[in-house]
């Protein structure tokens, strides 16, 4: 009998505001430890939390991306609990009236487009960092983080198995990226994810949930969902039962482990922040929000296959940040006669050459007019394909263009009629026989004769034209 | 209303000895009882509020204000070293 794996996810996504969600401390990241703290965000007593209205409007932003509704009144609770890098002893969330309920996102799956419902988005406080680590009988505590806005994006159970999951993070990663919401590294925990996994026989009710904590890149939420969903299945088939538990991940070992004690004190008796009144947007600021939303990545995708005629495959390497699009937009800008070379050249070629040396698109050595100026020699024929890819070698490492290293390579291509039917001349004066079973019908001897002449032009001939000249010639 | 004293006195972080607890308890029960008596109170049709005050939220700026100030903001924690805050072993 076959099981079905029902899949939750909560995202908690750190909001790239220059501040605090409710003090003046800077939020950047890597400074030194708790040099970024006030009275507030260290929970000092009698200090009042006084709202970031930035982070407010891109947690509607990112509500409005995901077709989701605003609540125009939405407020602010205390989740209490108790550990050191929460100085305040409570975090401050939103639990009953969020404010973003009820939108959804689009994923693609091997079965085809998947709608994932979100049922929520909350603002909240990221807390401090604790480091335990060649520690002995103590832990240390950096309350940098403390204070820094959260959106927690709680999706609807929706996802049947692992990759579904991976899809639906790499959509809402790349929606919030283009938002500018969030700056989402994933290792610097901008972008970190728990799970909700439990499997349960077709037909029947949910069965009982894990909460999978701690997964901060796509291949050990992975690693962690298809493990738990294993265990979970062994367990039930062995006459075992699930217990709704918190689990840690640990991706050294892959394998997770039982948080029990932090379950008993699962009680966080929320109530209202009584030191925070309503957050209330009107319709005019929230229709002025979203008159400011940018062209998301699946409506750049479509303009892409549209605007440009480019696959969808390339459409999407292409959108997958916004530096590859704006990228791309400038490459075609400078280079307008051919947007699909701008396409294949920037994808295969460029793209490649950087991923071999780890080099983002931001940091690129050759510059969208640089690499237009290549595709240029391309279309006018002064160069093949193969020697341009020579030359775009040459311009990683360069800071030449592409003219000055044709010239300085001499992998300008012959194009002229009598030198290349000279060449053909020589070759076939060289080949009687090959002439001959060319003539007699052979003509897969075409192969031979290009080949020849290629090698005696030491590459430089147009193969275009090679072709063209030698198949007249040939003719007799 | 019956408190179990000793699980909030846990989730407090509160040590009590079972003699506070037996003293404690029945107090507590006592003032959510008083508490309670507004459960009485028959809210129908009354729009549910969010905050006592009317008040509009106060709107922050996103720039930075606060400056470094932790020697000052450490002075009265018990232990620190190198900037951190040094506290009991957290981690199972």
């Amino acid at each position: 009998m076959s099981w079905e794996v029902v899949i939750g996810l909560e995202v908690h996504v750190q909001v790239n505001t220059k501040t605090k969600q409710f003090c003046g401390c800077s939020t950047e990241f890597g400074a030194e430890p708790n040099t970024q703290t006030c009275p507030v965000c260290l929970g000092m007593p009698g200090q009042l939390p006084v709202l970031n209205m930035e982070a407010a409007r891109k947690s509607v932003l990112t509500g409005l991306a995901i077709n989701a509704d605003i609540n125009l009144v939405s407020k602010f609770d205390r989740k209490n609990y108790f550990y050191p890098d929460l100085p305040k002893g409570y975090q401050i969330t939103q639990f009953p009236l969020p404010i973003v309920e009820g939108g959804y996102l689009d994923i693609p799956t091997k079965d085809g487009e998947k709608r994932i419902g979100i049922t929520r988005i909350h603002m909240e406080e990221d807390a401090g960092k604790s480091m335990h680590e060649g520690l002995d009988g103590v832990s240390h505590i950096d309350l940098n983080r403390s204070g820094v806005p959260l959106m927690e994006i709680v999706s609807e159970p929706d996802m049947a198995n692992a990759d579904e999951a991976i899809a639906y993070l790499k959509q809402l990663h790349q929606l919030v990226c283009f938002l500018d919401v969030s700056d989402a590294n994933m290792e610097k925990g901008q972008f970190r994810c728990d799970a909700n996994v439990s499997v349960r026989r077709p037909g029947e009710p949910l069965g009982t949930r894990a909460e999978l904590k701690n997964l901060n890149s796509f291949r050990f939420i992975k690693q962690a969902i298809e493990y738990e969903v294993n265990r979970q299945i062994e367990l039930i088939e062995d006459g075992g039962e699930v217990v709704q538990e918190t689990r840690l991940f640990d991706s050294a070992k892959g394998e997770s482990r039982s948080m029990r004690s932090k379950e008993e004190a699962h009680d966080y008796r929320y109530f209202p922040e009584p030191d925070l009144p309503p957050l209330r947007f009107t319709q005019e600021e929230v229709d002025a929000i979203r008159a400011g939303m940018p062209e998301l990545p699946g409506q750049l995708r479509k303009r892409f296959e549209t605007e440009y005629g480019l696959s969808p495959y390339d459409a999407d390497v292409l959108t997958q940040t916004r530096d590859l699009a704006t990228w791309y937009e400038s490459l075609v800008a400078a280079h307008p006669a051919d947007p699909k070379r701008c396409a294949n050249w920037m994808a295969n070629e460029l793209l490649g050459r950087l991923k071999e040396t780890g080099t983002d698109i931001s940091a690129s050595p050759v510059s969208p007019a640089r690499l237009a100026g290549l595709l240029e020699r391309i279309a006018d024929n002064t160069i093949s394909g193969k020697a341009a890819k020579d030359v775009l070698d040459a311009m990683m490492t360069s800071e030449d263009d592409a003219d000055a290293i044709i010239e300085a390579k001499g992998l300008k291509q012959v194009s002229d009629t009598g030198a290349i039917d000279a060449i053909i001349h020589e070759v076939m004066a060289a080949s009687p026989d090959q002439v001959a079973g060319y003539r007699a019908g052979k003509d897969k001897l075409l192969g031979f004769f290009v080949g020849q002449v290629m090698k005696a032009s030491r590459g430089k001939a147009n193969p275009g034209m090679v072709n063209q000249r030698l198949k007249e010639l040939l003719k007799g | 209303m019956d408190i179990d004293v000793k699980k909030v006195a846990m989730l407090s972080r509160i040590r009590l000895t079972d003699e506070e607890a037996a003293e404690l308890g029945p107090q507590l029960s006592n003032i959510i009882g008083y508490v309670e008596q507004l459960a009485e109170v028959d809210t129908t049709g009354v729009e549910p509020i969010a905050h006592p005050h009317d008040i509009a939220m106060p709107q922050r700026a996103d720039i930075v204000t606060n400056v470094n100030r932790r020697d000052a903001l450490q002075a009265p924690a018990p232990k620190t070293e190198s900037g951190l805050y040094v506290v009991p072993k957290v981690i199972e």
